[in-house]
């Protein structure tokens, strides 16, 4: 199994996510820099970390998803590899139009850092085999762009559609209707805010994070 | 030449920014504000021969996210 983090200027969760990856899935997992055109061959998963990229210059994810590497990503994810973005790596998802919507500053302003519990809304997804559909999880978020928003009409599409992976089980940042991770129309692409590769052992207060990644192992093995 | 891009929040996309000033304002003592809405303004130093095209095509592809934001050109 081959793997795949990119690193933007202002990644910080590369090592986390990458550490994730090789230790639960033990995936090759190799830290590809954002100016690079292309990606290593016959990856059977790619990661987009959280972080700051660029600053968060003009607005969060902006500048990392017109960097080169992205189009590289684009382009195997329009091929069905698997693209976890997690935090920044969802905002830069979302600004790559990979995934619809947008993630706006939180609703109260604040940056949010602290445990939540998330419900999973949807275990057929090959990122959300490793749960219980309705099961509830506690996941830590850190972000100030948390606040997913989208038009009803695509709000109800992602919906109906099972396209929600998780939701906040209270309200932690304004986003619309709960949202915390959406999943691509072909099933291959998932965004969330919270971080699961920071809840993969006990140390870590934790393993609920471990699940999605052991739940991956066994969809794309 | 000099284009300046203004980009705002569409409407019916809440503000909590623009919310913060408000809330700031009033706190300073100024009364009569019903809303504010925070936005962005781009200044563009580039050549004469620059299409109007392209500066949209600049708006639309990076400068502004469509999905929550619209933008306006004014050239001097």
């Amino acid at each position: 199994m081959r793997a795949a983090v990119i690193q933007f200027p202002g990644s910080n969760c590369d090592r986390d996510m990458a550490v994730a990856i090789r230790d639960v899935m033990g995936a090759d997992t190799s830290l590809v820099w954002h100016r690079a055109s292309e990606l290593p061959q016959g990856l059977d998963l790619i990661a987009i970390p959280g972080g700051f990229s660029y600053g968060d210059y003009l607005r969060s994810g902006a500048m990392a998803a017109r960097s080169p590497v992205m189009q590289a990503v684009v382009e195997a994810a329009g091929r069905g590899v698997p693209v976890l973005g997690v935090c920044n790596g969802f905002q830069i998802l979302t600004e790559a139009g990979l995934l619809p919507g947008a993630l706006m500053r939180n609703a109260g302003i604040r940056f949010v850092c602290r445990k939540v519990t998330l419900k999973v809304e949807n275990n057929q997804s090959i990122f959300t085999g490793g749960y219980d559909s309705g099961e509830e999880i506690s996941i830590p978020v850190a972000h100030h762009d948390g606040n997913y928003f989208a038009d009803d009409a695509t709000l109800n599409q992602l919906e109906g559609e099972g396209r929600v992976a998780f939701r906040y089980a209270e309200p932690v940042n304004g986003s619309s209707r709960n949202i915390a991770g959406i999943i691509n129309d072909a099933g291959n692409v998932l965004g969330m805010m919270p971080h699961p590769e920071r809840m993969i052992e006990a140390v870590h207060g934790g393993s609920d994070g471990r699940r999605l990644f052991e739940g991956l192992i066994r969809e794309i093995a | 030449m000099k284009t300046r891009v203004f980009v705002t929040l569409k409407n019916g996309v809440l503000d909590p920014q623009g919310k913060a000033i408000h809330h700031a304002l009033e706190g300073l003592g100024f009364s009569g504000v019903h809303d504010v809405r925070a936005g962005r303004l781009i200044e563009i130093e580039h050549e004469p021969d620059v299409s109007k095209a392209d500066l949209e095509a600049m708006c639309s592809k990076l400068l502004a996210n469509m999905v929550i934001e619209n933008f306006e050109i004014e050239q001097a």
